[in-house]
């Protein structure tokens, strides 16, 4: 297969390129698009393939004449300069035959086109939303959600610890998804722009706030498959990965049936009084999965773009004005509406651990029951 | 071209355009400090704003002495026509922005977030219904209602169109040489401007005003009307500026009946700001 | 000041030491100003793509925190594109047209003073918000809200000095325009004007008519962030992809923009070097048109993904497709100007034919984007990365370094280093492959683009690529180097400079008298 070969061969390049250099942990240098798993995905592998070759033999032929030209053309070999300049035979010629190449490729990408926009007759919707920096999933049938973020350790970013297989590439909330039916996305966002994509699944669409995209994909085989945000978002856009796991039906049906008992295990006690300690350990871990991307872990911010908390007037004062703008945000701002993504426990819990840890000691605490009075 | 070609008129060093640029930058510095709360902005766009209009008055005195003086030949004469044209299209373009905008939010925004992409309707704005005027799904700066167009923005019509007209026999009384009448048909313009920009002034007071409480902030509705209107409306006042300087140069003797440039550019300038708001009456208050 | 433009031999008379170039208004001195500021510029934003390429040598956060990263994308990307690569052209034109037409300046000289001088600010304005609190802009050079209304001070300063930009550059492209219909010389009709000013006439065009554009779509951005309007805001009515669309309306044109003044520089040096006429020069003319044209319906190919209609995305994805059809009817006429030729290969011949080889490569991968269903996997990727580095950088770039190596000896009367340029050009091809090459693998691998830390299978590529950059980067002090030296002395040029130059450059001394035609030439 010529294929191969040529990718073995620049393959072969580009290690001897890399000589001398020992990282590389996961040394498989991928040269083209990846065929993926799904239906769409290989349609535009195989458009991809199409295109690609036909402009390898355009540049070849033009390459190629342009090369004849400046070996033999040339003055040192005592060529004589012809005197034509224009034919408008060729010209013509080279005017309509490209234009027949691109009614070719426009035949299969329309085809294509058609198919992949189409998200009709699905088996099942997701509803996904992009926040800074996290994705948020809603099974639409079954009433399964969760916020799914980067998993990978912050001393493997900062190099303090060797980096993982899946680096980047990982997150504590996969989304999981059955095989062989047709999964309907239904995409918006809850701050700026963000954009779902996983290379394997052949799609990408963007998160608009206040808007609903949709997407669809239907996979054949059962595995792990990753991507990434694919649109600027701000500080952390690098770091805000997409892993779907594709299951069998059964075992896909047994993921909603566990999803469903953790979410109840989750929220249950919101209507019984908390202690503080209870409060503040909780607090802590929404704290660092929620907000310290901005907020920073020790309470201080990044100054002129995200405030301290340490200290801040609204973290030391009043509590009202503080739930309300951590459950609904302030627009305008990255301080997003935490109130759809955080549930009563953890709103309390948070809020309660901004007001007394790093110093800030006001002593008191919300409840629970406070935040569920104050939606 | 080839009779005036070694005449033309190169200007040898000029200190106006870095002046301009120095009033520009203090001006946009202090607009920007202004914008994010600094205390001083607003003085230093002040001062930005008086050394662009020490630059504005200068540079045009300098090339009005000129022209006076006869340095310009025809060839000068067209660059500046062909100037003025392409600056015009320039603005014709900026508007078209904003036309755009509004037709945009009309055409395809509105029908997507109420119901025509179901997935963004039924999904995040159940309730809510589209039509237009609408300062969208969230009630953005509250209820308003609207300007009767057939009141003062009907009569302001009225006043631009006929200072086009005014404007004309302006023209015609020049090329007549007749510097009575062209005096009194400028004036005329003059004061129509003005008088468009006092009802211009007086409808924004009425829709900021609680019964109709239409703002700037009142949706997408309120950003195009307030943003087309407006920046027409700083169009105009430019115009009657540049006009009531034509009508002084006009009781001081300049223009003759075959050149006057200056004046032609202000007309057609004038003109470029009556179809504009042709195209405002229309898309912005009547449909 | 005199009074009369018919000058004798006292004309230079202009103002001395700094001040002469502040208050000039001479169409030479003007364009001196313009492409020193485009170098200096480009290496303002090639340090910032240097800083770039360090933090991207490795996997891991190694020398910028992930804001900082953005702001250096965002700036580096409007610098060379505001900074460098426009006032580059826009230099190029003010000494050129005027001397290739016959004429004695440019037709408005005080505002072409004007159009320059305001370019320092704009940069100053832009370069001065790395200091502000919250830092410089980050949103990317397209500046997408809702991310945009994030940024902290800078926002305004941003703002205004797009504001800026645009003001300068509607003003030199009305100039050109100006000059181009009002001054050629007699004799000199369109059809026998040089494809430079051709091109340049019609990339005014576009830019007058996108550039206010732009400026609009930024002032509703001012406006959606300080004076309460909806334009971007779902809430409100209004909608962010709507920025997209008015930012792109501007944006496409905008690239070509960059372009076609190349084409231009292109079409004048493979003639000279192959001593043969260029050719189709008519079909050259209304390929450049129909470019221009298709520029403007386009603009959503950049848009795939927003979730356009279906109708719109084939729309948009078959417009596109067919702008590979007048600028391969470029690319073949100058395969066939060199075709049968007698050529030599001067510095400013190899950097042309480097320049046709690697745009077709950009150009090829543009139109690979442009097919809808696949670019939703290229989309945002370095495979985009890669296809604008190789129009804009092996493209724009190289055709300037080629229009400099080939004019300059007639603007300062001295030959350049011949073996320093040939050496310029050799590193520049090999370094700008190895830069950017690799960049479609990562891209189709799946590597987005505006990331400062990557998974690790990015890795190999990426340490190449960086590798590449610096090398690249250093290349180019040996370019200042060379330019310098061509000032400064050197073997005395003729004022046909090339053996196959045709032009009414050429028949100027070199280096050229201070107003160029002081009268007219007859143009046969
Ligand atoms: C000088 C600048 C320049 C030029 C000339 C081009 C030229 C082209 N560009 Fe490029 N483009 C950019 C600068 C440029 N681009 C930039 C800066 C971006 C990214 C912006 C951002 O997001 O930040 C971009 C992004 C971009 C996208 C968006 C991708 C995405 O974000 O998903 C697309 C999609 O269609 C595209 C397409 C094209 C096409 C079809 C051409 C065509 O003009 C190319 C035509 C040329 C050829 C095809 C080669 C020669 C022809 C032949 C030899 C004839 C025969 C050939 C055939 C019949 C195939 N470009
Ligand atoms: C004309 C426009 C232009 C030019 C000339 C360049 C030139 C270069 N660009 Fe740029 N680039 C863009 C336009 C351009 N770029 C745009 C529009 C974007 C998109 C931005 C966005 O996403 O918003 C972009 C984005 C972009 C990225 C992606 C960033 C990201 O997605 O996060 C990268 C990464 O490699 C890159 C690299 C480079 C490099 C290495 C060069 C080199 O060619 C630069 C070479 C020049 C120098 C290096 C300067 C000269 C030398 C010195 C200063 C001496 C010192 C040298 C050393 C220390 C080695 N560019
Ligand atoms: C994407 C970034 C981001 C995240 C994540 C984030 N915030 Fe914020 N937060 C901000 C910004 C920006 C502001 C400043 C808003 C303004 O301009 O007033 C802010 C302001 C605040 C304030 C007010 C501080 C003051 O004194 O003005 C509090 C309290 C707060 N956030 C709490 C939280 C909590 C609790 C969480 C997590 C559950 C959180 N934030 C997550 C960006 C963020
Ligand atoms: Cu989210 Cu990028
Ligand atoms: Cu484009």
């Amino acid at each position: 297969m010529l294929e191969s070969k040529a990718k073995r061969a620049l393959t072969t390049v580009a290690g001897l390129a890399l000589l001398g250099n020992a990282g590389g942990a996961a040394a498989d240098y991928a040269l083209n698009l990846r065929r993926g798993v799904t239906s769409i995905s290989h349609e535009a592998y195989d458009l991809h393939m199409l295109i690609l070759w036909i402009c390898v033999a355009i540049g070849v032929v033009v390459f190629g004449a342009m090369f004849i030209s400046i070996f033999s053309h040339r003055k040192s070999k005592g060529a004589q300069p012809a005197q034509f300049h224009e034919s408008t035979t060729v010209e013509v010629i080279w005017t309509i035959v490209p234009f027949l190449i691109l009614i070719g490729m426009a035949i299969p990408a329309t085809k294509a086109l058609v198919a992949m926009e189409d998200t009709s007759n699905s088996d099942l919707s997701i509803k996904v939303t992009g926040y800074q920096w996290k994705w948020g999933y809603e099974y639409l049938d079954s009433g399964v959600s969760f916020i799914s973020s980067l998993a990978t350790p912050k001393e493997q970013i900062f190099n303090e610890q060797d980096k993982g297989l899946n680096y980047l590439l990982e997150v504590d909330n996969p989304v999981v998804v059955p095989i062989n039916k047709k999964v309907r996305l239904m995409i918006t966002a809850n701050d700026v722009i963000h954009a779902w994509w996983v290379p394997d699944l052949g799609m990408k669409k963007d998160a608009i706030p206040g808007f609903v995209n949709e997407m669809w994909f239907n996979i054949e085989k059962e595995g792990t498959y990753r991507g990434q945000c694919a649109e600027l978002c701000g500080k952390d856009h690098g770091f805000m990965p997409i892993v779907v796991v594709a299951k069998n039906e059964a075992d896909y049906q047994k993921w909603i049936a566990d999803k469903k008992s953790e979410m109840g295990a989750a929220s249950a006690g919101a209507d019984r009084e908390w202690a503080m300690a209870e409060l503040m350990e909780r607090g802590k871990k929404v704290y660092t999965s929620n907000c310290a991307a901005c907020h920073q872990a020790g309470g201080a911010g990044i100054p002129g773009t995200f405030p301290a908390l340490k200290g801040s007037a609204i973290a030391t004062g009043p509590k009202d004005a503080h739930m309300k703008l951590v459950m609904h945000g302030k627009s305008g701002t990255a301080m997003a509406a935490f109130a759809s993504q955080l549930n009563d426990i953890d709103l309390a819990a948070v809020i309660t651990y901004e007001r007394n840890a790093w110093g800030n000691d006001i002593g008191d605490l919300v409840q629970p029951s406070e935040i569920k009075a104050a939606r | 071209m080839s009779d005036t070609n070694g005449s033309y008129y190169v200007p040898h060093g000029s200190g106006w355009p870095i002046i301009g640029s120095i009033g520009l930058f203090t001006m946009m510095q202090g607009f920007a400090n202004f914008l994010n709360g600094s205390g001083i902005g607003s003085t230093v766009m002040l001062v930005g704003f008086a050394i662009l209009l020490f630059m504005v008055f200068g540079w045009f005195r300098t090339v009005i002495n000129e022209s006076e003086t006869g340095t310009y030949n025809r060839q000068v004469d067209k660059s500046f026509r062909w100037g003025m044209g392409w600056f015009i299209f320039s603005e014709v373009m900026f508007f078209a922005a904003f036309f755009g905008a509004l037709w945009y939010t009309r055409v395809l925004v509105m029908p997507w977030l109420g119901g025509g992409d179901p997935g963004t309707h039924e999904l995040l704005y159940p309730n809510w219904e589209a039509s237009w005027p609408t300062n969208g799904p969230g009630d953005v700066g509250g209820a308003f209602t609207l300007l009767d167009p057939w009141k003062i923005p009907a009569l302001n019509t009225l006043l631009l169109l006929s200072s086009g007209v005014t404007i004309t026999f302006a023209h015609w009384a020049l090329k007549k040489g007749n510097r009575g009448s062209l005096i009194m048909w400028m004036i005329a313009t003059v004061v129509l401007g003005a008088t468009f920009l006092g009802f211009q002034a007086y409808e924004y007071g009425q829709a900021y005003s609680e019964h109709h409480n239409l703002t700037l902030g009142s949706g997408i509705y309120g950003s195009t009307f307030f943003m087309l209107t407006g920046f027409h409306g700083l169009h105009v006042t430019l115009g009657t500026i540049m006009l009531i300087v034509i009508t002084l140069r006009c009781a001081k003797g300049h223009f003759t009946a075959d050149r006057h440039f200056g004046f032609e550019a202000v007309a057609w300038y004038w003109h470029f700001v009556d179809v504009v708001w042709l195209g405002l009456f229309i898309f912005v208050y009547l449909l | 000041m005199s009074t009369a433009a018919t000058h004798d031999a006292h004309h230079e008379e202009h103002a001395k030491g700094l001040l002469r170039w502040v208050f000039t208004t001479n169409h030479k001195d003007i364009g001196t100003l313009y492409l020193v500021f485009a170098l200096t510029m480009f290496f303002v934003g090639g340090a910032m793509a240097m800083v770039i390429r360090a933090e991207l040598f490795q996997p891991g956060l190694q020398f910028v925190d992930p804001q900082f990263f953005n702001s250096m994308t965002t700036m580096h990307a409007l610098i060379m594109v505001f900074g460098a690569v426009m006032p580059a052209f826009v230099g190029l034109a003010n000494w050129l047209i005027p001397m290739m037409i016959g004429a004695p300046d440019m037709a408005l000289p005080r505002m072409n003073n004007w159009s320059f001088w305001i370019l320092p600010f704009a940069a100053l304005m832009l370069v001065g918000t790395l200091f502000m609190d919250g830092g410089a802009p980050a949103g990317g050079w397209t500046m997408y809200p809702p991310l945009v209304l994030q940024t902290g001070d800078a926002f305004p300063f941003l703002i205004f000095s797009v504001h800026l930009l645009g003001i300068s550059s509607i003003m030199g492209a009305i100039n050109i325009i100006v000059t181009i219909m009002n001054m050629r010389a007699p004799g000199m009709t369109m059809m026998k004007m040089p494809l430079f000013v051709w091109t340049w006439l019609i990339t005014a065009y576009l830019l007058i008519a996108v550039m206010p554009v732009f400026a609009g779509a930024v002032t509703m951005l001012l406006t959606d962030r300080f004076f309460d309007t909806s334009f971007f805001n779902a809430a409100g009515g209004g909608d962010p992809v709507m920025f997209q669309h008015i930012f792109w309306f501007f944006g496409h044109p905008e690239v070509y923009i960059m372009i076609l003044p190349a084409f231009g520089v292109i079409s004048a040096i493979i003639p000279t070097f192959a001593r043969k006429r260029l050719f189709g020069y008519s079909s050259m003319v209304y390929a450049t048109a129909s470019i221009a044209f298709l520029s403007f319906i386009v603009w959503a190919h950049h848009m795939f993904t927003v979730g356009l209609p279906l109708t719109g995305e084939l729309f948009f994805m078959y417009a596109t497709m067919l702008i590979a059809v007048p600028t391969g009817v470029k690319v073949f006429n100058w395969v066939s100007t060199m075709w049968k030729g007698s050529m030599t290969f001067e510095t400013p011949m190899l950097f042309a034919i480097g320049f046709v080889m690697l745009f077709t490569i950009g150009g090829f991968s543009g139109l690979m984007m442009s097919i809808t269903p696949i670019d939703f996997q290229y989309h945002d990727t370095y495979f985009i990365v890669a296809h604008f580095h190789y129009v804009l950088v092996s493209g724009s770039v190289f055709s300037i370094f080629a229009a400099v190596y080939y004019w300059l000896p007639k603007w300062t009367g001295n030959m350049y280093d011949e073996k320093l340029g040939k050496l310029h050009f050799w590193l520049s091809a090999i370094f700008v492959n190895v830069l950017f090459f690799p960049q479609h693998f990562l891209g189709l691998a799946g590597m987005p683009r505006r990331i400062p830390d990557y998974s690790t299978q990015f890795a190999g590529f990426n340490e190449i690529s960086s590798l590449g950059g610096f090398a690249f980067g250093l290349t180019q002090l040996l370019f200042v180097y060379i330019v310098i030296k061509t000032v400064r002395g050197g073997s005395k040029a003729t004022d046909q400079v090339w053996e196959g130059a045709d032009g009414l450059e050429w028949t100027l001394p070199s280096p050229p008298p201070y107003h160029s035609f002081t009268t007219a030439p007859e143009v046969k």
